[in-house]
C-alpha cells in the first residue's frame, strides 16, 4: 500500500490512475449520478444534513418574528456569530476558485479531479455566508435600499463610502461569476448525461441543462477561450473578495482591526480554510465512491502541502500582530494583543493558535500527509482554528477598546449555535444533493487528461 | 456540387490523432464547410479546421469597460449628484472608496459578457441540429471521434465525398438525414 502510495507522489506519475479509457472514466463518474440508489452513508448524511436545515429555518423563523436580540449581540460586540460565520464561510469558498481558476492559469493538470466539486462547494458557501449579513440585518426586506441602488420612492440611495456596500458588491459579484463559471464547466458533462441516460425524463432535463452541446470543435475552440477568460477574472476577484471582506474590519479604527495587513492575511487564511474544507470533503467521498484512481495520493499530498503555505502565512500574520502592536508602541494595540492573551477570552486565543499554527506544522512531515488519518485530524483542527480566528478579530476586539466604561463581554445564545450548525447542516444537504443529481468529477477534462487524448502528429510523408 | 437532401457525410474515428489527420487532410482537399465532433477539447482540430474567431475576447474587454464605466458612473452620479451626504467628513467625490465597486462592476460585466457571448456565438442553446440524427453519434460525448463534411459545401459530391472519407482511416461513414 504505502508503495503504490510512493510511486503515485512522483511528478511524473501520472494524474489519473493507469489503465482507464475514455469510456471508462466516462462510464465511471456517471454512473455515481445515473443509479436508483445511493450508498447508505448518503442517506444518513444528507438526512443529518436536512435536519439541521430544518432547524436552520426554525431559528431564523423566530429571529425575524423576534429580532436579533434573541441573539447574543449587544453593545459594544454588535457583529458576533453572523459577522464571524460570514468571514468563515465565504473563506472556505475561496479554495474552489483558486483551484478553478488560478490552479488552471498555473497549468496545475492536478486540479482536473477536484475543481467540480471544490466549486460546488464555494457556491454553497457563499450561499451559507450571504445569508448571515442579511438575517442580522434583522428584517433584511427593510434593507434592500440601503444596500442595492435602485431608486425608490424615498428618494434615498447606498452610501459607497462605506465598506459594507463593498462587501454587497463583492460578494454578489463573487456568488455570480463562482455560479457561471460552475455552470459552464458543467455544460459539455450535461450533454454526456444526456446522451449516456435512458431514462427518458432525465434526457429532457439533462439535454436541455446541455443546451444542446454537439462537442463541436468550433464550440470547443470558444468554450476553451472563455473557459481561460473566465479563469483569469475570477482569480483577481476572488483575491479582491476576501480584500473587501478584511476592509469591514480595517477601515474601522478599532485597535486590532485597523491593520494594513489583513487583506494579505485574510485571504491566505481563506485559502487555507478553503483546503482544509476540500480536503474534509474529499477524503470522505472518494471513500464513499470509491474515487481512488482520480483522486489520488497525489493530488490529497498536493493540497495538504498548499494548506501547509498557506498556514505559515496565516501564523506569520499572528506573529506580526503581536509584533507591530508592541513595535507601535500605542498602548491601545499593545493591551489588544495582551487582553487577546490573558484577558478573558485567552483560551480561544491559545486554541486558535494551537490548531492554525502549531497542528498544520504536522504537514512537514509526509507520512503524516500520506496518511489520512491522521491529516484528517490536522484539517479539523484548521477547520475549527479557522472559525476561532474570526471569534478572535470580531470579539476580542470589540469587546475592549478605548474606554474601559464601554467595556463588555460577549456569549453567543443558544440561537446562535441553532443558526451557525444549522449552516453546517445546510452545507452538508446541499454537497450531498449535488453529488447525486450532478458529476462531482468534470468528466471531459478528465477524458482530456488521458494519455490517449494527446495528439500523435502522423509521420512526415 | 451541392446536395440539400441531406446534412452532410460523417465519418467515425476511434482516436483523437486519427481525426486530427482526417480534418487537415479534408481541409487540404479543398472541403471548407465542415466540422469535427470530439468528446473533450483539442487544440490542434481548430487549427487543422482553419478556425479562428477572435470576438470573444474582444466582447469581454467590450463588457469589462461598460462594467468599470458603469460601476463608476453610478456611485459618482449617487453620492456626488443625486445624494450628496457627509459621512465619516470624506469629500462627496471620494474616489479611492469608488474603486473596489468599480472593480466588483467590471469583473461581473466581463464574466457576463465570457459566458453569454460564448454561448451566443456558439449559437447555443440549440436543442435540435441535424448531427444528432446520425446514429451511434451518442458516442460523441463519450469515447469517438466524428469528422462531418456539410451538403452545404460546394464540393460536395455524395459519392466522392464519401470515398475520399472512406479512404482517410474512418472506422464508419454515415449519411446524417437533415
Amino acid at each position: 500500500m504505502n508503495e503504490t502510495r510512493s510511486s503515485q507522489l512522483s511528478p511524473q506519475a501520472p494524474i489519473i490512475a493507469p489503465g482507464h479509457t475514455f469510456g471508462s472514466v466516462t462510464d465511471k463518474i456517471s454512473s455515481i449520478v445515473l443509479t436508483k440508489s445511493a450508498p447508505i452513508p448518503w442517506y444518513v448524511a444528507a438526512f443529518i444534513g436536512f435536519l439541521c436545515t430544518m432547524m436552520l429555518f426554525y431559528a431564523i423563523t423566530y429571529l425575524l418574528l423576534k429580532g436579533v436580540g434573541i441573539w447574543g449581540v449587544n453593545i459594544p460586540i454588535g457583529w458576533g456569530f453572523a459577522i464571524i460565520n460570514l468571514v468563515w464561510w465565504i473563506g472556505i469558498g475561496h479554495a474552489g476558485t483558486l483551484i478553478s481558476a488560478i490552479l488552471l492559469l498555473l497549468n496545475q493538470k492536478w486540479r482536473t479531479s477536484i475543481n467540480r466539486f471544490a466549486e460546488a462547494m464555494t457556491i454553497f458557501a457563499v450561499m451559507c455566508a450571504a445569508l448571515f449579513p442579511l438575517i442580522h440585518t434583522g428584517r433584511p426586506w427593510l434593507a434592500w435600499y440601503w444596500l442595492l441602488p435602485y431608486p425608490n420612492t424615498m428618494g434615498v440611495w447606498p452610501q459607497f463610502r462605506s465598506p459594507l456596500i463593498w462587501d454587497v458588491f463583492a460578494i454578489s459579484t463573487y456568488a455570480t461569476v463562482s455560479v457561471l463559471f460552475w455552470l459552464v464547466g458543467l455544460i459539455p458533462d450535461m450533454a454526456t448525461l444526456r446522451d449516456k441516460t435512458v431514462h427518458p425524463l432525465l434526457k429532457k432535463v439533462y439535454g436541455v441543462a446541455a443546451l444542446g452541446w454537439r462537442g463541436s470543435a468550433k464550440h470547443w475552440s470558444r468554450y476553451e477561450t472563455a473557459y481561460l477568460l473566465l479563469a483569469g477574472l475570477a482569480t483577481p476577484l476572488v483575491i479582491s473578495v476576501h480584500s473587501v471582506i478584511s476592509f469591514d474590519f480595517t477601515i474601522g479604527i478599532i485597535p486590532g482591526w485597523h491593520s494594513t495587513i489583513f487583506p494579505p492575511y485574510f485571504v491566505a487564511g481563506a485559502i487555507y480554510a478553503g483546503f482544509a474544507m476540500v480536503l474534509t470533503l474529499a477524503i470522505p467521498l472518494r471513500a464513499l465512491y470509491g474515487l481512488h484512481d482520480f483522486i489520488t495520493m497525489r493530488h490529497i499530498d498536493n493540497m495538504a502541502k498548499v494548506m501547509l503555505v498557506t498556514g505559515l502565512i496565516v501564523f506569520y500574520g499572528y506573529n506580526m500582530e503581536a509584533f507591530f502592536a508592541w513595535y507601535s508602541a500605542n498602548q491601545y494595540e499593545t493591551f489588544m494583543v495582551w487582553n487577546r492573551m490573558t484577558g478573558p477570552y485567552w483560551p480561544i486565543y491559545w486554541s486558535l493558535i494551537f490548531c492554525n499554527g502549531v497542528a498544520p506544522q504536522l504537514l512537514w512531515f509526509k507520512k503524516v500527509r500520506l496518511n489520512l488519518k491522521s491529516l484528517y485530524a490536522v484539517t479539523m483542527a484548521v477547520n475549527v482554528g479557522m472559525w476561532l480566528e474570526r471569534f478572535v478579530i470580531v470579539v476580542t476586539s470589540l469587546h475592549r477598546d478605548f474606554v474601559p466604561s464601554s467595556w463588555g463581554m460577549y456569549y453567543p445564545t443558544r440561537w446562535d449555535w441553532m443558526t451557525f450548525i444549522g449552516t453546517l447542516g445546510m452545507f452538508v444537504m446541499l454537497m450531498f444533493l449535488f453529488v447525486r443529481v450532478l458529476p462531482m468529477i468534470s468528466i471531459f477534462e478528465v477524458r482530456a487528461l488521458l494519455p490517449q487524448a494527446k495528439v500523435k502528429e502522423a509521420p512526415a510523408e | 456540387m451541392a446536395d440539400t437532401a441531406i446534412y452532410g457525410l460523417m465519418a467515425e474515428f476511434q482516436d483523437p490523432s486519427a481525426l486530427v489527420e482526417a480534418t487537415r487532410r479534408a481541409v487540404d482537399a479543398g472541403y471548407r464547410k465542415l466540422d469535427a465532433y470530439t468528446p473533450f477539447p483539442i487544440e490542434e482540430l481548430a487549427e487543422a479546421l482553419r478556425f479562428r474567431d477572435r470576438r470573444l475576447p474582444l466582447l469581454v474587454l467590450a463588457g469589462g469597460i461598460v462594467g468599470g464605466l458603469s460601476g463608476f458612473g453610478l456611485q459618482y452620479w449617487i453620492n456626488v449628484i443625486n445624494y450628496p451626504l457627509i459621512a465619516g467628513g470624506k469629500p462627496y467625490f471620494a474616489w479611492p472608496n469608488f474603486i473596489p465597486v468599480t472593480f466588483e462592476m467590471t469583473i461581473l460585466f466581463a464574466a457576463l459578457a465570457a459566458v453569454f457571448g460564448m454561448i451566443g456565438l456558439n449559437g447555443l442553446p440549440l436543442l435540435y441540429h441535424p448531427v444528432f440524427n446520425a446514429p451511434g453519434f451518442a458516442l460523441a460525448s463519450r469515447d469517438r471521434f466524428f469528422l462531418v463534411i456539410e451538403a452545404s459545401d460546394p464540393k460536395f459530391d455524395r459519392h466522392a465525398t464519401g470515398e475520399m472519407l472512406r479512404g482517410l482511416t474512418a472506422h464508419e461513414v454515415v449519411e446524417v438525414a437533415n
